[in-house]
C-alpha cells in the first residue's frame, strides 16, 4: 500500500491541510473549548515537518514515532498527548517496516484508536475525536475485508469519519474541556473529530 | 524532602499556587510548570520534564495538575522517566499543594505527602 517515502509525503500533506484549516479548527473550538485547536495542531505539524528530513530515510515505524513525539512536545493542548500517543502506538505497530500493506494499515489505525483511548480514557459517544476515528476504522476494516483498493477503503473511511463529525453535533461532551459547557455543547461539532477527518482525507488524497 | 511540581495551563496560576503554598512551607523544593515556552496558555512537555528534574531527589517528586492536557502530558513525562520516583496526585490544586508542601517540609515520605494532598480534598471549607 505504501513505502516510507510515501508516508513522508502523506505527513507533509497532513501538515498542509491542517495549516489551511487552522482557523476553521480554532473557530470550532471557540464555543465549546478554549479557541486553540487549530493553533495547537498547526504548531505541532509545523514542527513535525521541520523534523522530517532527519527521519525520511528511516522505516515507517520510526517516522510515525518521531511524528508522535513532536506532537506531544509542541501541540500544547489535549490533542498533543492524544494524537501523539496515537502516532507513537501506530509506529510501534509497524516497527522496522519499510513497506506496509492494507492489513498493516489497519493495525496502524487500530493502534491509533487504542493510543487515544489509553491516554484519554474516553469511549465512543463522548463527543471527541474517537467519534470520527472509531467508525472510520470500522469502515476501513470492512473495505479491506471486502478486498477493496486503498482508494476505495480510504474513501469509505472518510465518509464514515464525516458522518461521525455530524453525529458529534447531536451529543453532549462528557470528556475534555467541552464537558464543562455540558448541554450547551449540543449543536456544535467536535474540533478533534474534525481534525481527525482532515488527517484521514490527507491520506486519501494520495490514492486514486 | 519530597519535591512538588505544580502544572497548569496558566503560567500565572502555577506560579500563584506555588507562592501561596510557600506561605505555609518555605523550605520544601517546589516549582511551577505553567503555560507554554512563549508564556501562552497550554501545557509543555519540556517545561514539566525540566521542573520535575529541578526538584528531584531520592525522596521523589509529586506533581499536582489543573486539568485536561496538564494530566495527560504529565503522565507521558512520567512514563518516560522510568525508574524515577515521580507520582501525580489527584487532588484540588490549591488545597492539595498547601497540604503537600506542609507534609513534605516535615520530612514525610512520598506516600504520606500524596495522602495529605488527597485528604485535603475531603476537608470542607466552611
Ligand atoms: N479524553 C479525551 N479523549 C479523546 N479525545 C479528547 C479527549 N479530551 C479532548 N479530546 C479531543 O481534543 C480536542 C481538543 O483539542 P485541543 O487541542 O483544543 O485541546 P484542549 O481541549 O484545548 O486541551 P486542554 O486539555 O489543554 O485544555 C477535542 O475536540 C476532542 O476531540
Ligand atoms: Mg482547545
Amino acid at each position: 500500500m505504501t513505502d516510507n517515502k510515501k508516508v513522508v509525503e502523506i505527513i507533509k500533506v497532513m501538515a498542509e491541510i491542517i495549516h489551511e484549516n487552522a482557523q476553521f479548527l480554532t473557530d470550532l473550538d471557540a464555543p465549546i473549548g478554549d479557541n486553540d485547536h487549530g493553533i495547537n495542531m498547526d504548531r505541532g505539524f509545523q514542527k513535525v515537518v521541520e523534523d522530517l528530513p532527519g527521519v525520511e530515510n528511516s522505516d515507517i515505524g520510526a517516522i510515525l514515532k518521531k511524528t508522535g513525539m513532536d506532537l506531544v512536545s509542541t501541540v500544547g493542548g489535549s490533542s498533543g498527548p492524544l494524537y501523539g500517543t496515537a502516532f507513537m502506538k501506530a509506529g510501534a505497530a509497524v516497527a522496522g517496516k519499510n513497506e506496509i500493506d492494507a492489513d498493516d494499515f489497519l493495525d496502524i489505525m487500530d493502534a491509533a484508536v487504542g493510543g487515544v483511548q489509553l491516554r484519554g480514557k474516553a469511549e465512543k459517544g463522548e463527543k471527541t475525536m474517537l467519534d470520527a476515528m472509531i467508525p472510520a476504522v470500522e469502515a476501513i476494516r470492512k473495505g479491506v475485508d471486502a478486498g477493496k483498493t486503498p482508494a476505495e477503503f480510504l474513501a469509505d473511511g472518510v465518509e464514515a469519519a464525516k458522518a461521525g463529525v455530524e453525529y458529534t453535533k447531536t451529543i453532549i461532551a462528557t470528556k475534555g474541556r467541552a464537558s464543562y459547557v455540558g448541554e450547551r455543547s449540543i449543536g456544535h461539532q467536535d474540533p478533534g473529530a474534525t481534525s481527525f477527518t482532515l488527517l484521514l482525507e490527507s491520506i486519501a488524497a494520495l490514492y486514486d | 524532602m519530597v519535591g512538588i511540581v505544580i502544572v497548569s495551563h496558566s503560567k500565572k496560576l502555577a506560579e500563584g499556587v506555588v507562592e501561596l503554598a510557600r506561605l505555609i512551607s518555605g523550605e520544601c523544593p517546589m516549582v511551577a510548570a505553567g503555560g507554554l515556552e512563549d508564556g501562552g496558555f497550554g501545557t509543555s512537555y519540556e517545561r514539566i520534564e525540566a521542573a520535575i528534574n529541578s526538584v528531584y531527589s531520592d525522596d521523589g517528586v509529586v506533581v499536582i495538575m489543573d486539568m485536561g492536557s496538564s494530566c495527560m502530558t504529565t503522565e507521558m513525562v512520567i512514563e518516560n522517566m522510568e525508574g524515577k520516583k515521580v507520582e501525580m496526585i489527584d487532588c484540588p490544586m490549591v488545597e492539595g499543594a498547601a497540604a503537600a508542601a506542609a507534609e513534605s517540609e516535615s520530612g514525610s515520605s512520598l506516600e504520606e505527602v500524596k495522602q495529605a494532598a488527597i485528604d485535603a480534598a475531603g476537608e470542607s471549607k466552611f
